[in-house]
């Protein structure tokens, strides 16, 4: 067994909301090694779109984290430049008929209530946005703040950024802790690493990562597939989708859903993404899913007809039963606290994420109220009645 | 020693197809990449941010390296694409597609 290694906190968890919490608790004067049994931005970070998004959330605590995690987007990629590819191109929210732009108007009031710029885009006015978009369109509303990241190149510069010790092939096997239930660091298949604070910013799956804790938190994968394009000249210069996505993001159906999202890529390629359905852990290539995604994708850009999609790929995005993640600490392990359960918008929420459990972590009051986020709101399992 | 004796290949009769207006040869059952590799071509395309040159790099339809626009479809992978009687192979500059 290798020497054993002592800091602050581990977070466990290599993506983009282990690599936000590491930037912040480094910022706050923490000590943070970062450790992940795959590589940097392995699991769902390096399989979304970087969607940092606020249109699709109606008002509630994910909008507000939304809104906080867009401010710090727009300070850490000033910090950071271009190597992340940060965009703030905005979003255009589009609806194919009176009934369903009635819906996404009513909807986008609600949101400027709580904060969000939402501008009503006329039918007549949307191709001067979207010179591209298909013709008949009954309207739209147009989202300033929607903005865009490259995910897998922002997690790992944020994990430089934050100077934290980072141990990637090495799994976490347990939560060790104390007598008397503290948290006093992990084991590792290659030994343990000493600190009395562990951030669980396992992703989707931070569940098995709890229960490594010995407590339960019921994180489950919603698979989304994305299909990429030849690379383009820039076409799209929004994040464009149909009004259908919000219903779909806040749905409980296990079925499949596509409601494509079409965007532009610093790189060339253009991303249509967002199927979800729940079929666990299953990797394999749906073709209906893919084939719905390209076909909702030409109804909103005709000119994709023509345009060869080079690949799919697939990620498991986490979601906790009532859609929203668990952030903060775990009363029922002190010094565990939880990152993760984010579903589709983790990059988007990954650095209000990382800010409210840096304030966490060095006992500060969070910038936002952590009720809604607590990790122990969930029925308990028999097992841990039990006990 | 040619590829072909190497092989104890006996392909059907040569055919034409055109590279940047240039007429070349082509054996039946060879791709694009190998009729221009053939013809002494090993680039055909340049990179989309530093206009650096670009042939056939995996050689099996993996790294998207080798594209070409052939019949007026931009992206095409070379190394994949059979070479058919008739085609007008064009060298391509970035996305192969005007802006």
């Amino acid at each position: 067994m290798s020497e054993p290694l002592t800091c602050d906190v581990v977070v466990v968890g290599a993506g983009m909301t282990g690599a936000a919490c590491a930037l912040y608790a480094a910022r706050a004067g923490l000590a943070v090694t970062v450790v992940d049994r795959g590589p940097v931005a392995g699991g769902t970070t390096g399989a979304g779109e970087g969607n940092l998004l606020v249109s699709d959330k109606a008002p509630g605590p994910e909008l507000e984290l939304a809104l906080l995690s867009n401010r710090l987007w727009a300070q850490v990629a000033q910090e950071l430049g271009r190597p992340v590819e940060y965009e703030a191109k905005g979003g255009l929210v589009v609806a194919e008929n009176p009934e369903t732009l009635d819906g996404l108007r009513r909807f986008a009031d609600t949101q400027r209530a709580a904060g969000v710029t939402a501008d009503p885009v006329p039918a007549d006015r949307l191709h001067d946005l979207e010179p591209r978009l298909a013709p008949g369109l009954a309207g739209g509303v147009r989202y300033p703040q929607d903005a865009q990241v490259m995910p897998a190149l922002a997690a790992a510069h944020l994990l430089r950024a934050s100077g934290a010790r980072l141990l990637t092939g090495r799994e976490v096997t347990r939560v060790l802790r104390t007598a008397d239930g503290a948290v006093r660091g992990v084991r590792t298949d290659r030994g343990d690493l000493h600190a009395p604070a562990v951030v669980n910013a396992a992703g989707t799956w931070g569940g098995e990562l709890a229960a490594r804790a010995g407590v339960s938190l019921p994180v489950l994968p919603r698979r989304g597939f994305v299909l990429v394009t030849e690379p383009l000249p820039p076409r799209v210069r929004h994040k464009v989708y149909a009004a259908d996505y919000v219903a779909d993001v806040a749905s409980d159906s296990a079925a499949l859903q596509t409601s494509p999202v079409v965007e532009g890529t610093a790189a060339g390629p253009v991303l249509i993404g967002a199927s979800r359905e729940r079929v666990g852990f299953d990797r394999s290539l749906s073709l209906p899913a893919v084939r719905a995604l390209a076909a909702g994708a030409t109804r909103l850009f005709p000119f994709l007809s023509g345009v060869r999609a080079l690949r799919a790929y697939a990620g498991f995005r986490p979601y906790l039963p009532d859609h929203l993640p668990a952030i903060g600490p775990d009363p029922r392990a002190p010094g565990l606290f939880h990152a993760c359960g984010h579903e589709g918008a983790g990059i988007g929420l990954a650095t209000g994420t990382g800010l409210l459990i840096a304030q966490a972590l060095t006992g500060g009051t969070p910038e936002l109220d952590l009720t809604p986020f607590r990790p122990d709101r969930f029925p308990r399992t028999t097992k841990e009645a039990e006990q | 020693m040619n590829p072909l004796e190497l092989a104890g290949a006996g392909p059907g009769p040569a055919f034409e197809v055109t590279f940047d207006g240039r007429r070349i040869e082509a054996l039946p059952g060879r791709t694009v990449a190998a009729a221009l590799w053939a013809a002494g071509v090993t680039s055909w395309r340049t990179t989309r941010g530093g206009g650096r040159p670009r042939g056939v790099f995996c050689g099996i339809g993996v790294c998207f390296d080798c594209l070409v626009t052939v019949n007026d479809r931009p992206n095409q992978r070379a190394c994949l694409v059979p070479a058919r009687p008739g085609d007008v192979i064009r060298s391509q500059e970035g996305t192969g597609r005007a802006d």
